[in-house]
């Protein structure tokens, strides 16, 4: 409705002003020269279409349309086509590759990481293994020296215990030997003490040697 | 006549060029068909001139624009629709950035021309149409026999999808075209308004909140409109590229 009055409007102005309505007239009243060009617009109007022809469906400048939208949209699809798809589709290829080798080179990394972890581990545990081996050699070894000095210096101590007990055995033999002599020295001791008088030896080295075997 | 809410489509000449008596002038609408070529190509062109692993911000909308188009195709047409990418790339930015423009006051909006929105049209349609053949040969025209039709049915279907495929250049282009015209016409006539009752004094002053709120309102669905025709315009593209990739499976 507010279109229809609007369109209401024009409809009568048109005739009033025999040129095309808007920039026509001013056109006209001011140069000749410019305003021809107008003119000439405002007559094929006319001349066609009659005054109120709407300017969308004015077939007389179809060709001019045309023209200029071949040329211009002509020009920005060549542009497009080599120059702005390749570019963009190259960042964003360039960008796309980029993220994927970002996205293997992480995976590698974490890889090498997790192999290194293992080899540490393993490492780690042969370590301990070796250690546990060691520590049982050394304990075996101690083991088996301390029984055999143990067995070396029981032998020495045995030795020597028979080498003691044989000196022994001599010095009791000599000295059982001796008694005999200090028996009698001491038997004519005492018998010269009780009777003053030198006691005859051989009475009493028998007497002695009796009194031994008795015992 | 300020308030003509046609106006802002009316087509004026800027260099006039004239070949075999058929007017090709350079106008305002060819105008602002450069210019949005400059913006949406300058746009790309620095946004990625660093190239830079980590994107800066110019440089994220540029790969967000070239990766929402690539899923968009790749969705619609399979990987082997991948080598119309250009083509539909090139549509989406040009009419998105043509619908953008056209959203400044006193731009020339290029896609509210039918002709213009026509002509892409046909030229999605010819891609189909050239690629189908060339590719595909005779089997291209499987398209407009759906496998699974009763034998009785097929004529009926088979015109049906003729028909279908035939308007589909038609409601490609008068869909982006209507909406942008119809668009920038209701943006004019409600910002007409808070003008005219601005005009009347107090009383008329208050009154013109109303269109200005509206106009305020309906100026941000503009902008979703504008994209949102870019992106329509593109589904679709990859749509019917599928038909010329894939005739038979649908």
């Amino acid at each position: 409705m507010f279109v229809t009055s609007a369109y209401a409007q024009t409809a009568p102005a048109a005739p009033e002003t025999p040129a095309a309505p808007g920039t026509a007239p001013a056109g006209d009243t001011h140069a000749a020269p410019a305003g021809e060009v107008h003119t000439e617009t405002g007559v094929a109007h006319e001349g066609e279409h009659g005054g109120g022809t709407f300017p969308p469906f004015d077939a007389t400048h179809f060709p001019s349309q045309i023209l200029w939208l071949v040329i211009t949209f002509g020009l920005f699809y060549l542009l497009m086509k080599k120059v702005i798809v390749p570019r963009v589709g190259g960042i964003l290829e360039h960008r796309h590759d980029r993220i994927a080798q970002d996205l293997d080179e992480a995976a590698r990394l974490k890889s090498e990481a997790d192999t290194a972890v293992e080899t540490y581990e393993k490492e780690l545990a042969a370590a301990r293994s070796k250690a546990h081996n060691i520590a049982e050699t050394a304990r075996e070894a101690a083991k088996t020296k301390a029984a055999a000095d143990r067995a070396a210096i029981e032998a020495e101590l045995a030795e020597k215990l028979t080498a003691a007990e044989t000196s022994i055995g001599e010095i009791k033999a000599k000295a059982f030997a001796q008694v005999g002599q200090i028996a009698e020295e001491t038997a004519s001791a005492i018998v010269d003490q009780l009777i003053g008088g030198k006691a005859n030896g051989d009475d009493i080295k028998a007497a002695v040697a009796a009194a031994k075997t008795e015992a | 006549m300020a308030n003509d809410p046609i106006h802002q489509f009316q087509i004026s000449k800027i260099v006039p060029i004239e070949i075999g008596g058929i007017d090709f002038s350079f106008t305002n609408a060819s105008l602002f068909m450069v210019a949005t070529v400059a913006c949406a190509a300058g746009f790309l062109y620095f946004a990625t001139s660093q190239r830079g692993l980590i994107p800066g911000r110019s440089q994220s909308v540029a790969e967000m624009s070239y990766e929402f188009i690539a899923g968009m195709l790749r969705e619609g047409a399979g990987s082997h629709g991948m080598k119309f990418f250009p083509l539909v790339f090139s549509l989406f930015m040009f009419v998105l950035t043509a619908n953008m423009l056209g959203m400044f006051p006193y731009f020339f909006t290029v896609t509210s021309q039918i002709i213009v929105t026509f002509a892409l049209a046909l030229l999605v349609i010819g891609t189909v149409l050239v690629y189908g053949f060339y590719k595909h040969g005779l089997h291209f025209l499987q398209l407009f026999v759906p496998s699974g039709v009763p034998g009785a049915l097929l004529p009926l279907v088979v015109a049906i999808e003729i028909i279908s495929f035939l308007s589909r250049p038609v409601s490609l282009s008068v869909r982006l075209f209507a909406n942008m015209l119809a668009g920038h016409i209701t943006l004019k006539v409600f910002a007409g308004f808070v003008a005219s009752l601005g005009s009347l004094g107090a009383l008329g002053i208050g009154g013109a909140v109303l269109p200005l709120i509206m106009t305020v309102a309906l100026t941000g669905l503009e902008f979703l409109v504008a994209f949102l025709q870019a992106y329509v315009f593109a589904v679709l593209t990859c749509m019917y590229l599928n038909d010329a990739v894939h005739p038979g499976g649908h």
